[in-house]
């Protein structure tokens, strides 16, 4: 299976996507413990994706979003953003509202 | 590697030419930036769409050269 399909079938099969660097347990990276942490804070059951597993990912991912850093954040398919997008929506209450109206939380 | 800040500013620049940036230096060590863009040119664009605009005009540099650089963008 080449990376896309496999990036396709991880947005597909996971209604909350983040692909990052580390583990939501074990995040090894700021920006991506930042995003973990507030999906952890808003309840939000996740699948993380760890980049740093699978060199093919890492760099599949960004050609995929068409997004140069990690993390990236799909919800129900759609890329919401990287680490300050969506730390903006939730410091305005927008990410939980998105995952209210995507029936996540 | 270490990209300067006003480098950065003038790769920004370039690409939109119209934009004022304020940067800082999170960590003084030429790698860990903040940046506050605002241009006329993200006017009806999404978040998205305005931080893509800034990633393309540092020309691949962003997740390279450049490890951290948070963007908050604005239209004006």
């Amino acid at each position: 299976m080449d990376v896309k399909e496999k990036i396709k079938n991880l947005i597909n099969e996971n209604d909350v996507c983040l692909f990052m660097k580390g583990t939501p347990d074990s995040p090894q990276c700021g920006f991506s413990m930042a995003v973990s942490n507030l999906l952890k804070h808003l309840n939000v059951n996740f699948k993380g994706i760890n980049v740093l597993d699978d060199e093919d990912l890492r760099q599949g991912i960004k050609n995929f979003s068409d997004w140069p850093t990690i993390p990236q954040l799909y919800v129900k398919n759609e890329f919401v953003g990287g680490c300050d997008i969506v730390k903006e929506m939730f410091e305005k209450g927008e990410l939980k509202k998105l995952l209210e109206e995507k029936k996540i939380i | 590697m270490a990209l300067p800040v006003d480098e950065i500013k003038k790769l920004i620049k370039e690409s939109i030419p119209d934009a004022s940036i304020e940067i800082k230096d999170l960590m003084g060590d030429n790698n860990h930036y903040a940046a506050i863009i605002k241009s006329s040119k993200f006017n009806n664009l999404s978040k998205i769409e305005q931080h893509k605009l800034v990633y393309k005009s540092l020309k691949g540099k962003m997740g390279n050269e450049l490890h951290a650089l948070s963007i908050t963008t604005e239209g004006k």
